[in-house]
């Protein structure tokens, strides 16, 4: 109980920045944020980390921003991050062609070659498909044990996780050696909608030094990456998401989910059996393995609700289930449920909803 | 070549798990237990790429209490010449696993080495990543398709990434996680399940591999996720959409 009011309370202060006067005094070696960014701008989940960098309770902790690349973007996605928050004293860019793509190979040699000369105590990177694959490897480099999928912070060493599929929730402490490495989950750490007068306090930006990066690039080659065309809000970030299950019987049949999401303004998902009977692409799926979401509405449209996919919308403010069988367990957590046949509520349903211009 | 795959032994996915009222964990006594299903992905593929002539040996390790010779027995039924269990009680950190996993493969020297992505217990999602780090061996996670080039010594791996797959090529010696939708796990049958018996395992422990077992981490408690206030079955679409329009006021 203690935890959840503690929980409750870190929540609380992440919505609400405090308005630092930025950092007075820099103090080497704090917390170190590893980030991404997309056409010159810092990546969503990646400001999902800065916030959380920002709640580690260490009254004069400075945050210091890592990112990497090549290009003119990259450099625009430096002057982002300088004026992303107030609490950011340091942006650090890593120019070089080798971290063009977001392999694990040269980024953990990046990140464990800023540590050497950062000495920073904190470590953090999103609990997103990137920061899985790289975070947990840098760790290794440094003989620390990671945490991933933070979804509290209590103290500097103190954080909550979720663990079986987010039935239990376990406090674990650091007790080793700097840097702690942590993961954080997004929807955990809200990202403020408009920073704290961001000009006046801006961040120097400086490139790291990669003389002595050698990170020999044969062991592992990007190819090429295949990304579905969505012209929907990002799955993780929206402020609704609307899901079809396995009872939506063919992908055809999903362009109904797909008219419901576009008339609430929100993203599509779906449960792993969907994905399996391939109505939709994998990188829509909900769920432990999937992505974690938490928006203001979920509609479960013929979702039986298996623990696996409870786990990665469980946290979802209004949860709404449509569903023939009355004892899905989706209707244990649903606010609104709906026993009935999907094929003649959507249509009902698209009726009420106004179509978006 | 020879593939070594890593299995773990967790509580069944299908169990709803419970909370020990102490808060010091998760009640795992009398319940039922199964091979971590990520891990037999790992092993599926291993084997399909020995049937396919591209490896000569798959190795199953598992680490764990005596139990885990159980899980180890359900591996080599599948399919695996032979299994290695390192005995250890306590709990174990993905670090200590992969410092594990690091001496077993400078003992046995595959090519190859394959795990699941997650273990559905702790949820970590570490290990592989860690022990590529270790070994400076190239890593490709959440995969969905391997493909080996046995002439050129490479694996072209697609990932399931957050917005698609993408693609990479990594040298051998590798390291693979693997996704959910990389392959579908056979059922070990009768016949094979009593050949299992007589397949070989041998046994370490941490300290005859000379890995001291420390932990940076300790639990500090356990505790049931909030639950959710109780919700209400409405009976019409009218309905549903005025709850939502005026109650929870979301659209």
């Amino acid at each position: 109980m203690a935890t959840r009011v503690l929980l409750g309370a870190i929540k609380k202060r992440t919505v609400s920045f405090p308005a630092f006067p930025g950092p007075s005094i820099y103090r080497h070696g704090s917390t170190l944020v590893v980030v991404e960014h997309e056409g010159g701008v810092i990546k969503p989940p990646s400001l999902s980390a800065l916030a959380a960098a920002t709640c580690l309770p260490d009254p004069d902790s400075s945050v210091s921003v890592l990112l990497a690349g090549s290009g003119s973007s990259l450099h625009q996605a430096a002057s982002h991050a300088a004026s992303c928050h107030p609490s950011i004293s340091k942006v650090l860019v890593a120019d070089s062609d080798k971290l063009k793509n977001p392999l694990a190979e040269p980024w953990a040699k990046l990140v464990h070659l800023v540590q050497q000369s950062g000495g920073y105590s904190h470590i953090i990177a999103a609990a997103n498909s990137f920061g899985k694959n790289v975070m947990p490897r840098v760790a290794a480099l440094l003989d620390v044990s990671p945490i991933t999928d933070v979804t509290g912070i209590s103290d500097s060493n103190t954080f909550v996780r979720p663990i079986y599929a987010g039935n239990a929730l376990c406090t674990v402490r650091y007790t080793g050696a700097n840097p702690c490495i942590l993961t954080i989950r997004s929807t955990s750490f809200p990202v403020p909608q408009k920073s704290v007068d961001s000009k006046s306090n801006e961040a120097s930006i400086s490139q790291v030094d990669l003389s002595t990066f050698d990170e020999d690039l044969s062991k592992s080659r990007y190819i090429s990456q295949t990304s579905q065309d969505n012209e929907r809000p990002d799955l993780g970030n929206a402020r609704v998401v609307v899901t079809g299950g396995r009872a939506l019987k063919s992908a055809e049949n999903f362009k109904l989910i797909e008219e419901i999401a576009k008339r609430l303004g929100g993203a599509v998902g779906a449960t792993r059996a969907a994905v399996d009977a391939g109505f939709v692409p994998n990188d829509l799926q909900v769920g432990q393995t999937g992505k974690i979401v938490a928006p203001e509405l979920y509609m479960a449209f013929g979702v039986s609700g298996a623990i696996q996919h409870l786990a990665g919308m469980r946290d979802s403010k209004v949860i709404v289930a449509v569903n023939n069988d009355a004892d899905a367990p989706i209707f244990q957590i649903a606010d609104y449920g709906l026993v009935g046949d999907l094929f003649e509520v959507i249509p009902k349903l698209l009726e009420k909803l106004p179509e978006k211009k | 070549m020879k593939i070594m795959v890593a299995i773990k032994r967790v509580v069944d996915y299908a169990v709803k798990i419970r909370v020990k009222p102490d808060k010091t964990g998760v009640v795992t006594q009398n319940v039922k237990m199964s091979m971590n299903p990520f891990c037999e992905i790992a092993l599926e593929e291993a084997l399909r790429i020995r049937e396919a002539g591209l490896a000569s040996e798959v190795v199953a390790v598992s680490m764990g209490s005596s139990h885990s010779v159980d899980t180890l027995r359900t591996g080599l039924a599948m399919g695996a010449d032979r299994g290695i269990h390192v005995e250890y009680s306590a709990s174990l950190y993905p670090l200590s696993v992969a410092k594990i996993l690091r001496k077993l493969i400078e003992i046995e020297k595959p090519g190859l080495l394959i795990l699941g992505k997650q273990a559905i217990d702790d949820d970590c999602n570490q290990t592989g990543q860690m022990i590529a780090g270790l070994l400076n061996w190239p890593q490709a996670t959440f995969a969905s398709k391997v493909v080996l080039d046995k002439e050129k010594q490479v694996a072209t791996v697609d990932r399931e990434v957050d917005d698609g797959i993408e693609t990479v090529c990594l040298n051998l010696p590798a390291v693979i996680t693997t996704d959910l939708r990389l392959n579908q796990p056979r059922y070990a049958t009768l016949p094979n399940i009593m050949k299992a018996k007589s397949k070989p395992i041998k046994k370490f422990t941490p300290e005859e591999l000379n890995v001291e077992i420390k932990s940076d981490l300790e639990i500090v408690q356990v505790t049931e996720p909030p639950k959710r206030k109780a919700g209400v079955i409405v009976s019409s679409v009218d309905e549903l959409f005025d709850k939502l329009k005026h109650e929870a006021n979301v659209i």
